[in-house]
């Protein structure tokens, strides 16, 4: 092994990070500014954000004070289906740099778009939030996100990058390899997954590789809730400090909020993002410190600004100031969502998505059950199917074709490959409402 | 001469058999042939019994899922060759044998084979016209 110079822990200043610092009144009076701004700016572009807000008789110039946001509508994952793939772009194509997507409510998946503006808003905001978890120029930044259109492995390359980091795009999977790479090129800092750093962990313990004894001191895990008990066992067992980051692609993708280091709740980088909590049944908009829906608005977003955005994720903004003297306000870490939406290795699935695939394939929709378990730190799904009369063969083969071609569709579908086990019929309990889709094994609690 | 044989669906667990089996018996029906047919995950109970409507609806209530396929059973000697004679009647025609099982009969020196042929129609003809012993319903489903 070559030996490594440890970067020292206390990170300089900065520059991008100023606005974490602003004073409220300052920063308020930026918000209003943006908000108007890009009000205006879907007024006249997005057809549907027109005729929402015509609908409510209101028009951009109305808007005087930021509590004036209330009265905007809501836009949901449901208009961006309907939309889809580019309906609530507000740039023409040739302005707009980058698309990326991810998966929706079925069969279709969510297009996001920005222009050359966007991706630099979106590296600014990733610099500040890796900057907040005590990263600097020097270190060395494991990126194992997924690259590809997913937001996360992008997004957090270009923000190590900007911050001077240098940047290892190893992206997801192979954890042997992700291990050696750790060990010998002196990682300092990784981001991916919670879970699959939970499995990093069991993998490196297997290979009697110790990772209290590498250089590694911080890792910046998002995309899917976890535990605080998940972040003690993964502080202690890798000798690191673990940060949580939240974003989504509909918004920006990672950097829309982040921890800093007195793990207490996630400052939003306000200055871009416009965070409400909301009552999910109602819509009424909470004060502070009561827990509802998450609500976001882009304020400086060009190709596809999103109003009232309903994040589905629930949390609460916490009142005070934090210690670490940023005047961006925090939110609660994620435990759970208002909506059925599962996050597996990161990945957004819904149940409908799961009825979508087994209708294609069988002709009629099956009783069925998903499970979610937690192997080795690592997600797994399983739909058990029930065998029907019309599905059910005397011969082997043909049974074993169909669970392939439902494992088959269910890939195409959610991106992800689910294990598949036909059961006999009525093992799948039935309740009086609603059919439990769903059992969800993993232990992730708010 | 065709027979009717009851596939069931079976997931590969322990104790998963059982549940056919003794509703069958509490009804006095006699499992005549067996076979199981199984992967990693689940498998196919395929039987021939005493009264294959009857069970039939018996499974079905029970909540399994039921599927009837005609097969056929042919008695040769039970002897080396015995099957063998038998699958040599096929060669150089379009008939297929899906699956097959075979036990040997309590009367004396002779074994029963269940094929599940692709061509039931077909297959028949060419067992009679070679002069095997196909095997009447009344033979295996009734006491």
């Amino acid at each position: 092994m070559t030996a490594v110079t440890v970067p020292t822990s206390r990170a300089p200043f900065q520059s991008e990070s100023a606005p974490d610092y602003l004073p409220p009144e300052i920063l308020r009076e930026l918000q209003l500014a943006r908000l108007r701004g890009i009000v205006e700016r879907a007024w006249s572009a997005v057809p549907l954000h027109r005729s929402r807000m015509k609908e409510r008789g209101i028009e951009p110039a109305g808007l005087r004070a930021l509590d004036d946001i209330a009265a905007l509508p809501f836009t949901t994952k449901i208009d961006l289906r309907d939309t889809y793939p580019f309906g609530l772009f507000a740039s023409p194509m040739q302005e707009i740099v980058r698309l990326h997507a991810s998966s929706g409510t079925t069969g279709k998946p969510i297009v996001v778009a920005y222009t050359q503006q966007d991706v630099d808003v979106w590296t600014s905001v990733m610099v500040r939030s890796f900057a907040m978890c005590g990263l600097h120029a020097g270190d060395i930044v494991q990126n194992a996100y997924g690259y590809g259109l997913f937001t996360g492995g992008l997004g957090a390359h270009y923000g190590a990058e900007g911050l001077g980091a240098t940047v290892i795009p190893i992206s997801g999977g192979n954890t042997d390899r992700q291990i050696m790479v750790m060990r010998d090129f002196g990682v300092t800092a990784i981001c991916c997954t919670p879970s699959y750093f939970l499995h990093l962990v069991d993998r490196a313990v297997q290979l009697g590789v110790d990772l209290r004894e590498l250089p590694l001191r911080a890792g910046v895990f998002g995309a899917e809730p976890w535990t605080g008990s998940m972040r003690r066992h993964i502080e202690a067992a890798a000798g690191i400090r673990a940060f949580d980051i939240y974003g989504l692609s509909e918004i920006t993708g990672p950097g829309v909020a982040v921890e800093c280091p007195q793990q207490d709740g996630l400052h939003i980088f306000e200055d871009h993002f416009y965070p409400e909590i909301v009552d999910p049944e109602t819509g009424r908009v909470l004060p502070d410190g009561e827990e509802g829906e998450l609500v976001l608005t882009t304020l400086s977003k060009q190709a596809m600004p999103m109003i009232r955005y309903r994040t589905r994720d629930i949390t609460a903004l916490m009142p005070g100031t934090c210690p670490c003297g940023r005047s961006l306000r925090r939110m609660r870490r994620i435990g759970r969502r208002s909506d059925d939406m599962l996050i597996v290795r990161g990945v957004n699935v819904f149940p409908s998505q799961v009825e979508a695939a087994l209708l294609e394939v069988e002709g009629t929709l099956p009783h069925y059950q998903i499970i979610l378990t937690s192997e080795r730190g690592l997600d797994q799904i399983e739909v058990q199917v029930e065998v029907t009369p019309e599905t059910f063969s005397d011969q082997i083969g043909v049974l074993e074709r169909l669970n392939q071609r439902i494992s088959d569709t269910l890939e195409q579908v959610l991106g992800i490959r689910a294990q598949v086990t036909l059961v006999e019929p009525l093992t799948i309990q039935r309740s009086e409402g609603k059919a439990r889709r769903v059992i969800d094994r993993r232990n992730v609690q708010p | 001469m065709k027979l009717h044989q009851l596939s069931v669906f079976s997931e590969n667990k322990p104790g998963h058999m059982i549940a056919p089996c003794r509703l069958l018996a509490r009804d006095g029906i006699d499992i005549r042939a067996l076979a199981l047919a199984d992967t990693e995950r689940f498998g196919i109970l395929r039987m021939i019994v005493s009264d294959w409507q009857r069970a039939k609806t018996l499974l079905e209530q029970g909540g399994s899922v039921v599927r009837v396929t005609e097969v056929l059973a042919v008695e040769v000697p039970d002897r080396p060759g015995g099957l063998a004679d038998v699958l040599e009647a096929f060669v150089g025609t379009a008939v297929n044998i899906e699956y097959m099982y075979a036990f040997p009969f309590v009367r004396g020196e002779k074994a029963v084979l269940i094929f599940r042929f692709d061509q039931p129609d077909a297959a028949l003809a060419r067992l009679q016209e070679r002069g095997f012993a196909v095997l009447s319903s009344g033979a295996l489903e009734e006491k």
